[in-house]
């Protein structure tokens, strides 16, 4: 029997995000199913008077918690924060075991934005847990009407850290595949997993284990430079038109020759966010920090950015600064000339 | 802890990188390199911040308004509240006057 941690270890959370009905729960019996995540607790973030996706997981998972208020944000938060706040008071006392991970699945309809902002923000929750990334579900073969329809799935991909494809059995191979390309378009950092896949590594699907070993694989994908199309090589198209919430977003990758100063990064991206938080989906950066030996990993969603991860070496030889962003109405090319402007000309 | 203010614990932001906060006099001096980095750019509207305790910075107007604010993240936001301006990082003018060495 599991014996109750005492200890004040800063726990992992792995949000599990995607749009209605894009198989995020069937993932999770898949994988919990699995022995080695037998000290995992889930949270359970449900739309609707009767819940039902906790019943489904309480064969796998005995310590999953039911939050109520499905997709209203500001409820979300304080719920989140006292579920989290709840289960930690609870494994210290040692009603609960004492579980080493925590997986939060959210509604469907969630923005994932207001969910990393408490994990990151709130004053109690992030002394004793800690983000480990999102993973984000999408259904092969509703990827195109949903992504047409429904502006929450474009912050839902934008904020993945793993993409993961489900349902490709019911689709050509030749439509999955493309599915598969557009979401490396669409965002640079996400590697994009299938679900069927044989033997399937839970522990880097749900961004546990070795971190650094994880980034650094990461990284070799960052160097495409792209701006979503304007048709989609996938599904049939909705009215021919691109729709408002598309018409504007762009991902890109920005490289730096130069050491970046952190001080001078730090005053340009705070200020950045304050003024146009809430049209950066994303950034994501490996930076070349004077003063440093080895790489800052930065990450940050809308108005949010999580502390820096100091890696122990680069990744190969290539140790130019590298700057994934994913906006909406910014251009690229005012994003890096403001940067380099700040890098160059803010001394003291 | 301050014992006069009660003054608790130190600038808990992402822009303070905690790597490194074991060096006590490494961290004061990238503090104040901030300050005077911040105020390059606060100065283009006539703001001024000033640390506070080490843990925080009072941020004043040529006028005399003051306003505590507790890291970077909330210090753009009350800027604009005292200045009744914008501190856009991709505003055109205000990057020209970086380039110029304006303050």
């Amino acid at each position: 029997m599991m014996m109750p941690s005492t200890d004040f270890e800063i726990i992992p959370v792995t949000v599990v995000t995607g749009f209605l009905g894009s198989g995020k729960t069937s993932l999770l019996l898949q994988l919990l199913a699995n022995e080695a995540f037998g000290d995992t607790a889930v949270l359970v973030n449900e739309f609707g008077e009767v819940g039902l996706d906790n019943l489904l997981l309480s064969e796998v998972a005995p310590e999953t918690v039911l939050l109520k208020s499905g997709c209203i944000c500001c409820t979300i938060r304080g719920e989140l924060s006292e579920a989290l706040n709840d289960l930690f008071s609870r494994r210290q006392r040692g009603e609960v075991p004492a579980f080493k991970r925590v997986v939060l699945e959210t509604t469907g309809l969630a923005e994932p934005a207001p969910i990393v902002s408490t994990l990151a923000a709130d004053p109690v929750i992030r002394h004793h847990f800690r983000l480990a990334g999102v993973v984000t579900v999408v259904d092969a073969v509703n990827a195109l009407d949903n992504h047409q329809r429904e502006p929450v799935w474009l912050e839902q991909v934008s904020v993945a850290d793993r993409l993961v494809l489900t349902k490709t059995d019911l689709v050509t191979d030749e439509a999955a595949q493309n599915v598969e390309a557009y979401l490396t378009t669409l965002n640079l950092v996400a590697p994009v997993i299938r679900a069927t896949e044989q033997g399937l590594a839970a522990d880097n699907l749900l961004i546990i284990g070795d971190l650094e070993g994880q980034v650094l694989q990461e990284v070799e994908g960052w160097k495409v430079s792209a701006v979503l199309p304007a048709s989609f090589p996938i599904g049939p198209s909705v009215g021919g038109n691109r729709p408002e919430h598309l018409s504007h977003t762009q991902s890109f990758c920005l490289e730096f020759d130069n050491q970046i100063d952190w001080t001078v990064f730090g005053l340009w991206l705070s200020m950045l966010l304050n003024q146009h938080g809430s049209n950066v989906l994303r950034v994501k950066g490996l930076l070349n920090i004077a003063g440093y030996d080895a790489p800052v990993v930065i990450q940050g969603v809308q108005h949010i950015v999580h502390p820096p991860i100091h890696l122990s070496h680069w990744p190969n030889t290539d140790k130019r600064s590298r700057l994934v962003f994913i906006t909406r109405d910014l251009n690229q090319h005012t994003i890096e000339d403001s940067l380099s402007i700040f890098a160059n000309h803010l001394q003291v | 802890m301050c014992g006069l203010c009660g003054t608790l614990g130190g600038e808990q932001h992402w822009t303070v990188d905690g790597h490194v906060s074991q060096d006590s006099g490494f961290r004061r001096r990238e503090r104040y390199r901030r300050i005077a980095l911040a105020n390059r750019i606060l100065g283009m509207h006539r703001l001024k911040i000033e640390d506070f305790q080490g843990v925080s910075y009072v941020l004043s107007s040529a006028t005399g308004k003051q306003e505590i604010v507790s890291d970077l993240g909330a210090l753009w936001r009350v800027a604009e509240t005292l200045s009744g301006t914008q501190f856009d990082p991709l505003d055109p003018l205000l990057l020209q006057q970086l380039q110029r060495g304006d303050r």
